[in-house]
């Protein structure tokens, strides 16, 4: 069992852990990832690490609830546990001094690629943050982020906070600036990771993406995670999970990301409804201790 | 001891297995073969010539004493042929269920030569389900102890073999497993219907009830590289992580949804219990009604195929590149999957996977074959008939051609060498490695192969890792 130390939310659904693995604190490297149960019916979900603490032996990871089983997850508190976390898994970034560096996050991708800029950041790059949200209230991290990037730009699609826009409007502006990045990281929904790519693609501005496909063992075991980079298949959880976003198919990324939303649908039509009872029985159970108690409805 | 006269045991002939009816057992997860009573035990046992050289105990990788077994069985003496069957396999309740006895054992059988082979694995199972259901689990009594530490790298068929020799040797054993279950491929890859998980779980506790420590969700290399092993104070590390890296047959199509790799089909309904989906978590693509078709003829493809059709897939193809000959896959299953209404497609080969517009796979374009001489692996090669191609509708590929190795030992230990194929070199003597103190057997050392081989490599690798703790100048 893996304890929850602390867990809090940062956004509406996005919530961040910290958990005890004293482990795999002191061995992750930026860009690895964890794969997580929440008991022993759960799914083996792939979790990036987004900080740890080799002193409290403790990794941070960051959740967003969308299917069954990360809003599963969203609702542990601290004091509860997770059955299995293994890892760090995958490669390490491959990361150095490149000059300008400019990373990217749109929506939980941030998380993802927190610890990636801090990195970038302790390697002396000047570092350029934007990090992407639909509106103010999913804007996260950005305290941690500014402590340590030269410069950060919050863009919301509706313009709620920060400035109006996506990222790949303020991405264009820095291309198109006289002190062009040399260095771009883009974490996020794919369709964003995608037009990052074309974006950066006519200078040949060296660009990582991270990709996040459907995985079960996490070890190169199964296949299931395979994608095609360079016109060749790669098995994302021990080849990657970050390629050259230039070499990447996104079209065979975004299908083969569908293949279990009918049944995922399900799951959580499923959870809902679960959820739901077990709010309404609580409810009764408070108003018949509440009678019980002497009180009133 | 057995009296009968050796013409009388002649006339008995070999003991069926009694089974779930196939048209029942397509429909569930239950194991399929039921298991002898006793009489019919001791029945097949009175078959036994108790021949004065054993050669049945030549064709077994691990050296069961098969005759002294028997000989217990047909004097109703169980327990005790438990026992003697676990002097030498840690593992009885699997061997019995999953070995390919036909070319092993039984293949040696004097009694075969003539007629119908005693049905030694049918008793190997036979005893080591009684000796669980009537006695208990009996943990293994250890040797003294030696106070010197090996690690074991994968819970497989291969781990737990060695780690089963190794702690009656009195050594300490720690045996680390990547995923959150013990068994390996016992555990992920076998479905239930042919090794029920709670016979695996109980080898498993009879080992821990010996001593061995079980360290789930420690990927070695990640969690901790070979050498921290040592650091860590481990003498001989022995590693048996399994195959690994499924091999797909790059054609086109691949990537569509619904090709799947037999791994990930058989872990996501094995392990993770995809068939009682939603209550357990893990999705698997809905087949009911559905084509599915399986690539390959082994037995991997034989537990996909009969797995889909359980799954309530409406037609169950295997579709298979050489005739029904040079299929690799064990008699057994073979039938099995036959009676259950699985269908069987020889000399055909898939040239491309086709989909709709959304990357759904909706079909498979296949050619007929012809077999021409054999091929490096001596059997016959399939040659494509020209003109012969047609379209196969489906709505699942499961690919069950074999796997690769997996690279993570080999990223991240690299004093270990590998072949070519990424495969770690031994000395097949005593499955040592280019590394000192580091051992290992099984799929990451001869590719795909199976349970048994596995264990018996496990075994070799125990006594050659005893010699060198004794005396580490022999390296």
């Amino acid at each position: 069992m893996y304890k929850i130390i602390s867990a809090e939310f940062l956004a509406q659904d996005i919530k961040r852990f910290v958990i005890s693995a004293p482990k795999i604190a002191a061995k992750r490297k930026a860009g690895q990832f964890v794969i997580l149960r929440i008991n022993s019916h759960g799914e083996r979900i792939p979790i990036t690490i987004s900080d740890s603490s080799t002193e409290d032996g403790t990794i941070t990871i960051i959740v967003q609830g969308v299917g069954k089983s990360t809003k599963e997850i969203n609702l542990l508190e601290s004091g509860d546990s997770f059955q299995d976390v293994v890892g760090p898994l995958g490669k390490p970034s491959h990361l150095t001094n490149f000059g300008r560096a400019v990373v990217i996050g749109g929506g939980l991708g941030t998380a993802i690629a927190y610890p990636i800029a801090k990195e970038l950041s302790n390697l002396g790059n000047y570092t350029i943050g934007i990090s992407g949200a639909r509106n103010k209230d999913l804007v996260i991290l950005e305290k941690e982020l500014s402590s340590f990037c030269n410069e950060l730009h919050i863009m919301t699609d509706d313009g709620t906070y920060g400035e109006k826009g996506f990222v790949t409007a303020k991405l264009k502006e820095l291309i198109d600036s006289p002190t062009p990045p040399d260095f771009v990281l883009a974490i996020g929904p794919i369709p964003m990771m995608r037009a990052v790519a074309e974006l950066t693609r006519p200078n040949k501005i060296h660009t990582v993406v991270s990709l996040n496909p459907v995985m079960v063992d996490g070890t190169g075991m199964c296949g299931g995670c395979r994608a095609v980079v360079d016109n060749k298949t790669v098995f994302v959880c021990v080849d990657g999970p970050e390629f050259d976003a230039h070499l990447v198919d996104f079209d065979i990324l975004t299908r083969r990301n569908k293949t279990y939303n009918t049944q995922e649908k399900e799951a959580l039509h499923q959870h809902t409804c679960k959820t739901e009872q077990a709010i309404k029985q609580l409810s009764h159970q408070e108003i018949e201790s509440n009678l019980a108690s002497g009180g009133t409805v | 001891m057995n009296t009968l006269p050796k013409k009388e045991r002649m006339k008995i002939p070999r003991q069926p297995m009694p089974e779930q009816p196939p048209l029942e057992r397509n429909a569930n997860f239950e194991e399929v073969n039921l298991g002898f009573t006793e009489e019919l035990a001791m029945l097949e046992a009175n078959r036994c010539l108790q021949c004065p050289k054993p050669v049945c105990q030549e064709g077994c990788p691990v050296g069961v004493q098969i005759r002294e077994f028997i000989g217990l069985v047909s004097d109703g003496k169980f327990g005790e042929a438990a026992a003697k069957i676990k002097e030498t396999n840690v593992l009885p309740a699997v061997c019995g269920r999953v070995c390919p006895q036909e070319t092993q054992c039984e293949a040696k059988c004097v009694v075969g030569v003539k007629g119908e082979s005693v049905a030694i694995g049918r008793l190997e199972r036979f005893v080591a389900d009684w000796e669980r259901d009537n006695l208990g689990l009996k943990p293994f009594i250890p040797l003294e102890k030696k106070g010197k530490k090996v690690a074991i790298v994968g819970s497989g068929p291969a781990g737990l073999s060695c780690a089963g020799d190794l702690i009656m040797r009195g050594y300490d054993v720690t045996v680390f497993e990547a995923l959150h279950e013990l068994g390996g491929v016992l555990i992920y890859g076998i479905p239930e219907f042919r090794l029920p998980k709670e016979i695996v779980a109980a080898e498993v506790e009879a080992l821990r009830k010996a001593g061995v420590d079980f360290q789930t969700n420690a990927v070695i290399g990640f969690t901790d590289t070979v050498d921290e092993l040592f650091q860590q104070g481990f003498e001989a590390v022995f590693i048996s992580v399994g195959a690994g890296l499924p091999y797909f047959m790059n054609i086109p199509g691949e990537h569509l949804n619904g090709v799947y790799s037999a791994n990930e089909f058989l872990t996501r309904v094995n392990l993770m219990k995809a068939y009682d989906f939603p209550n357990y978590s893990t999705p698997v693509m809905d087949v009911r009604g559905k084509n599915v078709a399986v690539f390959g003829g082994g037995n991997t493809a034989m537990d996909g195929v009969r797995t889909a059709k359980r799954l309530g897939a409406e037609r169950a193809m295997v579709i298979y590149r050489r005739s029904q000959e040079e299929m690799p896959a064990r008699k057994e299953e073979f039938h099995h999957a036959v009676e259950e209404g699985v269908e069987f497609h020889y000399l055909t080969l898939p040239l491309e996977f086709v989909g709709d517009e959304n990357g759904w796979l909706t079909g498979v374009k296949l050619q007929k074959t012809e077999l021409g001489e054999p091929d490096a692996s001596g059997r016959r090669k399939p040659i494509p008939i020209e003109g012969s191609e047609y379209i196969q509708e489906i709505s699942m590929a499961i690919v069950a051609i074999g796997n690769g190795s997996n690279p993570i030992i080999k990223q991240t230990t690299p004093d270990i060498e590998t072949t070519k194929r990424g495969t770690i070199k031994v000395d097949e003597l005593n499955m040592r490695t280019s590394k000192k103190g580091v051992f290992a057997g099984g799929d990451i050392v001869t590719g795909g192969a199976t349970v048994i081989l596995a264990m018996g490599a496990g075994r070799t690798a125990s006594q050659a890792i005893d010699e060198y703790l004794q005396n580490p100048e022999i390296w």
